[in-house]
């Protein structure tokens, strides 16, 4: 349907008629434009937020020792709640879900290279922490059990503990001082989270030894599967809290001696809540897409009006309906499809261009806001296409009329 | 090549208005015709069934042999292009396009190609002394140039007859003389010719004047 003869035509019609041209084109534009903006927007704004989780594994729970709260079995309330092996015992022999765990023990030491000096977090762990918390591994290997039965006084360090302490060499096989002991480099991490503090992980083994004899473990951290629901973590929590009520002596409804992060709980909750603002944005971004809808509408509405006198002409000199129809309808689509592709481009460009300056360095704290604000091209081709639809749909009917008019009437209407 | 037989033609907005009232007139291949009288006579509306504008409610109107009756849309679209030329009071030219282009139109939907249409179009507006005004729009020519830009393009696509509505009312006498001129001579060359108009001078012109009142056909002389 689409030949040379048409095409001049039409690119003829287009130029000779610039502002309807350009009215249904900047409606079209704008539109989608508006709609690639909302969603990059929401889309940046939700995945800042799923970046604050970090890389931990969403399924994990980690729990710690606090103080009970109310009196039981003699003891006084205000009794601090120690973590230890029984913990441990606990999760792996009576909760069958369970299938990584760690303890953790924190310390913080002063470090040295000889020349520099700073401060450290250094964390005890188990191997199976590593997958736990999503930790990723730049250089070197993370702990493994070799190093926690041999009680090895190594440590897996993070990029900021390494600029201070190796600024200028690899870091791996290195020596350092923490407290009055070496340590030896076999690892350089890398985890989200917040803050950028020193950090090194080191053998629980070790930590235990070391720095937290005969006192257990300040946190235990294992991941779980099969809570898929708020109803079924709630029920677990529940659960858990009276095992551990029955391990350490305290009274089941005391929720303050023992506390719990529940990833996978928080999560769930986060995601509602963006369910509901991506629910917003889409409704407002669909609402746009109608205004755009009714605009290109209405534009087409009035060019057909505009052109009626000129479709008694055509009609008075032979041309059959159809092919009025047609080039309509083909010149509506051709201005649609490029003004919307501009819209489109922009939209999706500036989309990209503020996820490539948020990725840019100096930009990391704004990232835990807004990241990757980009939209599937998909979605705003859907978008594109409804447009250019609703504006072929719009056009089709005053058009249908116009050519069943008789062109001595139509020839007649002067707008 | 025109004939008309006992055409009646009513129409329905509100009150039925019952315009032609039976008419019967034979126009030969060659002659050139004028319809004369009164507004509200039915002339507009015989020329628009004339010009297959219009469709008639009885009766039979033969052009060159065939019966138009019934006729689809794109039949009626094909026998517009191919078979009539129209010339209007308001000259009808498409305000974007220019002298040429729209002299061209008709052949635009006869297929023809677009080296082939403007050429022949060109030719056309050379006979009518518009060459140099060739790629001017509408509203860059006086009202005697534009009404004969659409001469020119009533004649591009060869048609048997030139329907012409009133083609002098909106210019001046002087005008006018030239535009009936050109039509004299169209016609000199063969062209059937059908002018409605309320001038005397301009009917005068013409082989024969159709005086049209309340729907049928006065007299003929």
């Amino acid at each position: 349907m689409l030949n040379w003869e048409l095409g001049s035509e039409i690119f003829s019609s287009i130029k000779k008629n610039k502002l309807r041209t350009f009215l249904t084109g900047f409606s079209i534009s704008w539109g989608i434009f508006m709609f690639c903006l909302l969603l990059c927007s929401g889309n940046g704004l939700r995945n800042g937020m799923v970046s604050n989780f970090g890389t931990r594994s969403v399924n994990s729970i980690q729990y710690w020792g606090r103080t009970t709260s109310i009196p039981y079995k003699g003891f006084p309330d205000n009794r601090p709640i120690q973590l230890d092996g029984k913990d441990v015992q606990l999760i792996q022999n009576r909760i069958p879900e369970s299938y990584e765990i760690t303890p953790l023990i924190y310390s913080n030491l002063a470090v040295s290279n000889g020349q520099f000096n700073t401060n450290s977090s250094f964390v005890g762990v188990n191997p199976e922490y590593q997958h736990i918390n999503g930790i990723k591994i730049r250089e070197g290997h993370f702990i493994n059990s070799m190093d926690i039965r041999e009680y090895r006084k190594v440590a897996v360090i993070n990029q900021r503990l390494k600029e201070v302490l190796f600024p200028k060499e690899s870091p791996l096989g290195k020596i350092f001082l923490a407290g009055e002991l070496s340590y030896r480099v076999i690892g350089v991490f890398e985890e989200k989270d917040w803050g950028n503090q020193e950090k090194a992980y080191i053998p629980i083994s070790t930590a235990q030894l070391l720095y937290n004899q005969n006192h257990g473990y300040h946190n235990i951290a294992f991941t779980i599967n099969g809570l898929d629901t708020k109803e079924a973590n709630e029920a677990f929590e529940k659960k858990f809290r009276e095992q551990l009520a029955e391990i350490h002596i305290y009274d089941p409804a005391d929720d303050r001696a023992v506390g719990i992060w529940n990833q996978l709980q928080n999560y769930l909750q986060f995601v509602g809540i963006f369910n509901g603002i991506s629910a917003f944005i889409w409704m407002i971004g669909i609402g746009t897409l109608l205004a755009g809808m009714i605009g290109v509408s209405n534009i087409m509405l009035i060019t057909v009006r505009e052109r009626t006198k000129e479709i008694g002409i055509r009609k008075a000199l032979g041309a059959k309906p159809s092919s009025i129809l047609g080039s309509i309808l083909t010149e509506s689509v051709i201005i649609t499809s490029i003004f919307g592709y501009i819209g489109l481009f922009l939209g999706v460009g500036i989309g990209e261009l503020a996820d490539s300056i948020l990725q840019s360095p100096g930009m990391e704290e704004a990232s835990h806001i807004f990241q990757n604000p980009t939209i599937h091209v998909g979605v705003a081709l859907g978008a594109m296409t409804v447009l250019i639809f609703s504006g072929l749909l719009a056009g089709y009917f005053p058009a249908r009329k116009a050519i069943k008019i008789s062109p001595v009437e139509a020839m007649r209407y002067d707008v | 090549m025109i004939r008309l037989e006992n055409i009646h033609k009513t129409y329905y907005n509100g009150a039925p208005l019952h315009v032609l009232k039976g008419i019967n007139l034979e126009i030969e291949q060659g002659e050139m015709v004028s319809i004369m009288g009164a507004s509200g006579s039915g002339k507009s509306t015989l020329l628009n069934i004339l010009g297959i504008l219009d469709t008639y409610d009885t009766g039979k109107y033969y052009l060159n042999n065939t019966l138009i009756r019934n006729l689809s849309e794109s039949k009626a679209a094909e026998l517009r292009n191919t078979m009539i030329g129209f010339i209007f009071q308001s000259f009808n030219l498409i305000a974007f396009k220019n002298a040429m282009e729209n002299v061209a139109l008709p052949l635009y939907y006869q297929g023809v190609n677009r080296k082939k249409r403007n050429k022949a179009a060109l030719e056309y507006l050379d006979q009518l002394g518009l060459k140099e005004w060739a790629h001017h729009l509408p509203n860059e020519l006086s009202g005697g140039q534009k009404q004969r830009v659409a001469i020119a393009r009533a004649l591009i696509a060869q048609p048997k007859i030139i329907l012409a509505d009133e083609p002098t009312g909106a210019l001046d006498s002087k005008t006018s003389e030239e535009v009936i001129r050109i039509l004299r001579e169209v016609n000199r060359e063969g062209m059937t010719m059908i002018i409605v108009t309320h001038e005397q001078s301009v009917s005068e012109a013409t082989d024969k004047i159709i005086h049209l009142k309340d729907g049928i056909i006065e007299k003929i002389c």
